[in-house]
């Protein structure tokens, strides 16, 4: 019986180390990704992840995430699951200022051709996208809101809205919509006034206001259910729900744009690998097929010199000048001064 | 002869002593690593969440967490929004529970463990699942708006779901097992013969029920509901996907301040908050029926 027991313990502790033995060759070859989920990390998988895999012989693991207070949370906590994670600009922005991203070997990634602004220190670029206001084509035909000011008016536009349940991405549009030049508006949210002047405008919404998101799945799932009748919401999504048989059109005039980056957490297992997946991963030819799977801009300008994308394609991207003209591009400045505050003031104007 | 069976007896009291003593450090022996367990992933984080709670963002020993609550409006309003929505899904249960408990306790037991079954079918699914399908279910184009419209019942979809009656629904369906168990216990364990009592006495069917039966339910339906009410307190995923934003309870807010603000001082006093009312309501409980019985099966009559 005491052999068998000690038989049974030898080749367990035997099973165990041939276990680890094989994970340690296969930690050599894996990160794990985390990613935004939904349509867009669908995208990012086909055009990035699995591409990038099999081209360095690695594997690839994905996760989805809320965003980089989860991050935050899991560095303090010290077990950090993630090796790459995807972080909106400002997300990226808040992690390198608080110490919990590492910085990256920019001798390694290769960000000559970049357009302008769309890496930091710990994040590097991966592609441009827009806030952009949507409708439902079947209530509002092609004849949907053409500025922010038109989706708050719901004189001229009955039905109902989805906005944002953070206050991310929501004051700008709200100032737009109050007949603040677009030039004007963080001049204007530079105060507590500016703030609550944005609030007030959130607050004239409110009554028509169905759904609060929270993740861009959500918006997305909700105009393909025709559950809202406008939302405001990231481009590529609605593109991918359109596509899908979704009945929605969006505008780029007044859009916010913005850029999502890759960065690796302090304390993520396998750091080596994953700057050098983020160097792979930055290479023109594979942000070149993002665009083919969701209309997000590539951040490496060599992109577009692939070949990959096409005129017609191009000409549908947050990136593309005719498009990017009409937006204002989302100024990490003042979301690093005020995030916490105006976050605050959303939340309560939320439980009113 | 006399002295010797005191004697006798002495010696049998201390043999009875020192078994009982090693019965009871026995037991304790047996419980002891359950309540290592307690104290080791309740009672320690429980404190420290509360010691948390004694500072500020600076890191100064403060009570501003705490008074940061009554003087803001909007944690009061959320405090409020978490009672109502837990009152609420308790009544629904109620109304919806009590009806279906009796129901089982009349008929035969083969019959009842049937419906009983399905009761409990609902907890073999994902609770995320679940709450996902009343949105389909609710939604403005979902299944009951459409029949509802096609019949000709209503013009303009209802508003059923991302708000108040959303969220309502979602948790009473979860809910509802939680308060048909106990008291389907506590019904089956009532002596039918009082039931006839009464009505030998000249009792109505109405009057027996209300004057015998039901103040005999009523630790099971008390039990139940503490139970029910409880578990709502802390609800998370229901109300987050169904209520739309427009439900934001305490462990949503809670959320935000960690994920949001990183601010773990005034989540903590959030939580030590809810705790403190969930001990009262807890104690108001017992107040009213043995804890034993809200703890326990609850067929205690």
């Amino acid at each position: 019986m005491k052999h068998q027991i000690i038989r049974k313990a030898c080749s367990g502790i035997l099973a165990l180390g041939i276990a680890a033995a094989g994970q340690s060759v296969l930690a050599g070859g894996e990160v794990t990704v985390a990613s935004w989920g939904g349509s867009y990390q669908a995208a990012q998988s086909k055009a990035l992840f699995q591409p990038v895999a099999e081209a360095m012989g690695i594997t690839i693991r994905e996760e989805s995430y809320k965003g980089i207070g989860q991050v935050r949370t899991k560095v303090a906590a010290g077990a950090v699951p993630w090796d790459i994670i995807d972080t909106g600009s400002g997300g990226g922005a808040r992690g390198c200022a608080e110490d919990i991203l590492i910085d990256l070997d920019y001798n390694m990634i290769d960000v000559s051709n970049f357009v302008t602004d769309t890496y930091l220190s710990c994040c590097v670029g991966t592609i441009v996208f827009a806030t952009v206001p949507a409708w439902n084509t079947e209530t509002y035909g092609m004849n949907g809101p053409k500025s922010w000011a038109d989706f708050w008016d719901v004189d001229k536009f009955p039905g109902t809205r989805s906005i944002r349940g953070k206050m991310h991405g929501m004051l700008e549009p709200a100032l737009m919509a109050d007949g603040v030049p677009i030039g004007e508006v963080y001049n204007v949210l530079d105060s507590e006034a500016g703030i609550n002047r944005a609030l007030d405008k959130i607050r004239e919404l409110k009554p028509h206001v169905a759904v609060w998101w929270g993740s861009g799945a959500q918006h997305a799932q909700l105009m393909k259910d025709g559950e809202v009748d406008m939302a405001t919401g990231w481009n590529g999504r609605f593109d991918v729900a359109k596509a899908d048989g979704a009945k929605v059109a969006y505008t780029y005039n007044g859009a916010l744009q913005d850029y999502d980056c890759f960065a690796i957490p302090k304390g993520a297992p396998n750091a080596e690998l994953a700057m050098k997946v983020i160097a792979e991963m930055s290479k023109a030819e594979h942000q070149a097929n993002i665009p083919q799977y969701i209309t997000y801009g590539p951040t490496n300008s060599d992109a577009y010199k692939t070949g990959k994308i096409d005129a017609a394609l191009s000409k549908n991207l947050p990136s593309h000048p005719d498009n990017a003209k009409s937006m204002l591009p989302v100024n990490q400045e003042w979301y690093a001064k005020w995030e916490k505050k105006a976050s605050e003031m959303y939340q309560d104007m939320m439980t009113e | 002869m006399k002295p010797q069976s005191v004697s006798s007896v002495g010696v049998n009291a201390k043999a009875l002593r020192k078994d009982e003593q090693r019965e009871r450090l026995l037991l304790f022996g047996l419980s002891f690593p359950a309540l290592l367990i307690v104290l080791l992933v309740i009672v320690v984080p429980v404190g420290w969440l509360f010691w948390l709670s004694l500072f500020n963002d600076a890191g100064a020993l403060s009570t501003y967490n705490y008074s940061r609550m009554l003087e803001s409006k909007s944690y009061l309003r959320i405090f409020k929004t978490t009672f109502n929505v837990s009152f609420l899904t308790t009544l629904i249960c109620v109304l919806i529970g009590y009806p279906l408990a009796y129901f089982l306790s009349q008929i035969s037991r083969r019959w009842a463990a049937l419906g009983l079954i399905a009761v409990l079918l609902p907890f073999w699914t994902s609770l995320l699942v679940r709450t996902y399908a009343w949105l389909v279910v609710l939604q403005r184009k979902g299944l009951v708006n459409q029949w509802g419209i096609e019949l000709g019942w209503w013009e303009t979809p209802l508003r059923l779901v991302h708000n108040l009656n959303g969220t309502l629904i979602g948790m009473a369906h979860i809910m509802l097992p939680f308060l048909v168990l106990p008291l389907y216990g506590s019904m089956r364990s009532i002596d039918f013969d009082y039931i006839k009592a009464a009505a030998n006495l000249g009792a109505n069917p109405t009057k027996a029920f209300w004057y015998v039966f039901f103040p005999l339910s009523l630790p099971g339906l008390l039990a139940g509901m503490t139970v029910v009410f409880v578990l709502c307190l802390g609800f998370f995923v229901t109300p987050a996907v169904l209520g739309g934003g427009k439900v934001i309870m305490v462990s949503m807010k809670i959320e935000t301040l960690i994920d949001l603000f990183f601010n773990f001082g005034t989540a903590s006093a959030l939580g030590v908050v809810l705790l403190v009312l969930t001990l009262g309501v807890l104690f108001i409980a017992h107040k009213l029926v043995s804890l034993d019985k809200v703890l326990g099966s609850g067929d205690g009559v």
